[in-house]
């Protein structure tokens, strides 16, 4: 801490960042003093990663200058910043699955070699900011939130003096949060100043003492996000408050969806495995699946869907049909509807057009004799852009061409005028912006409406409490008992996302 | 030190250029190799691009070079599109060859006319049955094809030459490894007498137009460009990851097969233990050059045939080794796959 008092320990004066097509950051400066949680929110595709590459020197900016302790640091790598002092954990953890937390540690800490001490330092280090972790276990073997927790405390042993967080809550339980709070907190009472990325702004709210608001590029304001309330900030970061889907009271009608006692191996070594998943989704109601992504989520969609058909007949049911063992184009004839998490190469191909996307799921009315109708598949693309408002340059657009948002439409609506009898989506709103993600939303509840089942997968409380009539949670790949939502609160969920008690196994 | 990084947005346009780069690359260290050597590059130029297309037998020579090329290559470029590595075209040749040469060694004197057919089914079934070992083991046993096919092209090579030098051998023939030459009834007829080519070149149009068809327009073409650009969008359709295995496979191992059938039963005439020049490895840069797509296929094929009939020229008009043709075939390659890389990377210098 050398600079004069009153010096902010990182500034940033008129950085710009162009790539072809999108200005990521224009004209962005802002101060982080130390001691300083600072908050930086905005949408996705605001900028703000782009932002931290270029803090951390994964990035070069166009034009500005980053200063460190008031002194511009020069153009540098990521191994400069972390020898200034600077240390960033990703949204996306970079560990290797096959090491040890030790292992991965030493990694990180070049000119390391006494393994014993670093495995005592990591544990002690684990301690001391209330981040317990085994420094001998295998990664592969840890939760998200503890390979969350070695993360930080690699960062930490390297003594950084910032320390960038990138949307460090969306793998945690809403108590793995609050734990996380209270860690960087103490942080920043020793002196650290910490850069928080988040688009959720009540965290935003709790934890930070100043705030720079990103949208499209550009700085939309700086405040004291205590002060603000939820729509204050809102307004800055998209410049309204988002709508909110509503849906009309419901007669739930015959079960459409069933899963009934699934226990299941993953396929892959790293999977979940099921155990003992039951769940019924009636015509005409709304059901979410809420829970930590990789427990199991994936696994028992797949087993939905047909893409995995080792399960026993009479264990999936489409309308009372046993479909466990059926493939995908067979419970699609059962009036099937799937959307998966990956949009990009799962979803749709990104280098085909839309028109030729549909085809995926489409099939009646699109070929003659076994070739293609060029005219059919153009109208009908044509059609769900129109319905959908999907931003394109036309119908035989290639996918890959349009942005995370328009996509999602497209795909959602490629299924959604078919008016399957079930309608199964997982994460439907992930990085979509406020306005898309409310228009599909409104789309999964006029289905129900209409009389689908609509089973949702979801990261996002909010958005499941929103639409949905029921709630389950996953954890470890056990399926909690159903969850009227009138009954559910964030707190209750929270403890089961966590694996807490009060999950049900066999229910008929 | 300088370092490659991935573009951001590779163009389109650059993409179909590249072929016609690379032709342009090979021609410039075409020019260097002949000055290297002692040659006029004029004059080594004019016998690749020049020589073979001033007389109509030089084009008829082309075309009975490009047949082999194009039917293999567009066999590749179905499976390569299915993200299905077949790089055993030759072998699927060489044993179409074997099938079609047991066939018409099979003719009597009194075969009818029309006996030619069956000598080609047999070609097709032959060349089938190879990429079928590959395909078998490839979904049985997840064997990696690219290991497989190319493994099977040798044991293809010594079977014929155990055929030639054993069963097969023509018992007047003074002991070389040539079967007995086919009865004409076996051989696929002439398009136009004073010419060496056949009615294969008819053939392979109509193949071209189907595979052209089928890629663009069928449902089957649709999944198997699916599974080729993105397996996971294939299985969420539905898509079977065996269907696109074993078609594509099979659909090459057929035109392989049918490319192997027109040789032995059209220029050659029996079986030796030489049947192909390298056509089965030379179509995988065919199907390369010309995008895998059919018609860019046409013109790489007529670029390949050019380079084999030019190094056949270059023997005997220049004193050049035989090497040339390979030569030529490496520099091509060299330049397209140098061209693509710098299409979907640019250099930083650091």
């Amino acid at each position: 801490m050398t600079a004069p008092a009153g010096t902010p320990r990182l500034a940033l004066r008129g950085i710009s960042k162009r790539y072809p097509g999108v200005l990521a950051n224009d004209n962005v400066s802002l101060s982080v003093a130390p001691g300083e949680i600072h908050g930086l929110i905005g949408e996705n595709g605001a900028g703000k990663s782009t932002l931290m590459k270029i803090v951390y020197g994964a990035v070069r900016p166009d034009a500005g200058e980053v200063l460190w302790d008031g002194a511009p640091l020069p153009a540098h790598s990521p191994a400069q910043a972390r020898r200034a002092g600077i240390g960033m954990v990703f949204q996306h953890f970079s560990l290797f699955d096959t090491l040890t937390v030790a292992e991965n540690v030493l990694l990180a800490l070049p000119g390391v070699t006494d393994r014993a001490g670093l495995a005592r330092d990591i544990e002690a280090m684990g301690e001391h900011y209330g981040l317990p972790v085994n420094a001998a276990q295998h990664v592969y073997s840890l939760s998200v939130g503890e390979r969350q927790r070695v993360e930080i405390i690699r960062c930490l042993l390297q003594k950084p003096r910032l320390l960038i967080m990138d949307e460090p809550t969306s793998v945690l339980t809403p108590q793995a949060v609050e734990r996380l709070f209270a860690t960087l907190r103490q942080l920043a009472s020793e002196g650290v100043s910490i850069l928080y990325i988040s688009h959720k702004l009540e965290e935003v709210r709790a934890l930070c003492s100043r705030a720079t608001v990103l949208r499209g590029g550009r700085v939309t304001g700086t405040c004291d996000p205590r002060q603000e309330s939820v729509a204050s900030l809102s307004r800055m970061m998209i410049g309204a408050e988002p709508p909110r889907a509503t849906g009309a009271a419901r007669q739930p009608g015959a079960a459409l969806l069933e899963i009934d006692r699934l226990t299941m191996p993953p396929l892959e070594r790293t999977g979940k495995a099921l155990d003992a998943v039951s769940l019924t989704v009636r015509a005409g109601e709304v059901v979410g699946i809420a829970g930590v992504s990789g427990n199991g989520q994936g696994e028992l969609l797949a087993l939905i869907s047909g893409e995995d058909r080792r399960a026993p007949p009479q264990s999936v049911r489409l309308a009372g049909a046993p479909v466990g063992g059926s493939g995908v184009v067979a419970r699609r004839a059962h009036g099937l509807a799937f959307v998966p998490e990956e949009r990009l190469g799962r979803g749709a191909v990104p280098v085909l057009g839309l028109h030729l996307n549909t085809l995926l799921t489409h099939d009646a009315g699109l070929t003659r004799g076994g070739l293609i109708s060029a005219s059919a598949i153009v109208a009908l693309a044509a059609s769900i852009i129109a319905r959908f408002d999907v931003r394109t340059a036309g119908p035989t657009a290639a996918a890959k061409s349009l942005s995370g948002g328009n996509l999602q439409k497209f795909i959602v609506g490629r299924e959604v005028v078919k008016q399957p009898r079930v309608f199964v989506v997982a994460q439907p709103t992930w990085g979509v912006d406020v306005g898309a993600a409310a228009r599909i939303r409104q789309e999964l509840v006029a289905l129900a409406d209409a009389g689908s089942a609509v089973l949702v997968v979801s990261e996002e409380l909010d958005e499941l409490f929103e639409i949905c009539d029921a709630l389950h949670v996953i954890a470890g790949g056990r399926l909690s008992a159903r969850i009227p939502v009138a009954q559910a609160s964030v707190e209750r969920i929270g403890a089961l996302m966590g694996g807490g008690a009060e999950t049900e196994g066999a229910h008929a | 030190m300088p370092r490659l990084e991935a573009r951001p947005a590779p163009s389109p346009l650059m993409g179909y250029l590249a072929p016609v780069l690379a032709l342009g690359l090979t021609v410039v260290f075409g020019t260097l190799l002949f000055l290297a050597l002692g040659k006029s590059p004029v004059a080594g130029l004019r016998v690749f691009f020049v020589t073979p297309l001033e007389t109509l037998r030089g084009w008829s020579e082309v075309g009975l070079k490009m047949v082999p090329l194009l039917l293999c290559a567009l066999g590749l470029a179905i499976c390569y599109r299915s993200n299905v590595w077949n790089i055993g075209a030759e072998g699927q040749f060489v044993v179409g060859g074997i099938a079609a040469g047991g066939v018409a060694l099979l003719a009597g004197a009194d075969a009818p006319r029309a006996y030619f057919v069956i000598v080609l089914a047999g070609g097709i079934v032959g060349g089938l049955a190879w990429a079928g070992v590959t395909a078998f083991l490839r979904d049985r046993f997840n064997a990696n094809e690219i290991l497989v096919s190319l493994m099977l092209t040798y044991v293809g090579g010594l079977l014929l030459i155990y055929l030639v030098n054993g069963p097969w051998k023509d018992p007047k023939g003074f002991n070389f490894p040539y079967s007995k030459t086919f009865d004409a009834a076996a051989m696929v007829p002439r398009l136009f007498p004073g010419t060496r080519l056949t009615w294969g070149i008819v053939l392979a149009v109509v193949v071209l137009a189907a595979v052209w068809l089928f890629l663009a327009r069928s449902k089957a073409g649709f999944r198997l460009a699916v599974a080729g650009h993105a397996p996971l969008a294939a299985r969420f359709a539905g898509f079977s990851a065996r269907e696109g295995i074993w078609l594509s496979l099979l659909l090459c191992g057929a035109l392989a097969g049918l490319a192997g059938a027109l040789e032995v039963a059209g220029p050659l005439g029996q079986l030796t233990p030489q049947i192909s020049p390298g056509y089965g490895f030379a179509a995988i840069i065919v199907a390369w050059l010309g995008r895998l797509h059919p018609g860019g296929c046409v013109f790489a094929a007529f670029v390949m045939a050019l380079i084999y009939i030019g190094g056949e020229l270059s023997q005997s008009r220049l004193g050049l080794p035989a090497a040339i043709t390979g030569v030529f075939q490496g520099m091509l390659l060299l330049a397209l796959l140098t061209a693509d890389t710098f299409i979907h990377y640019r250099v930083r210098w650091r």
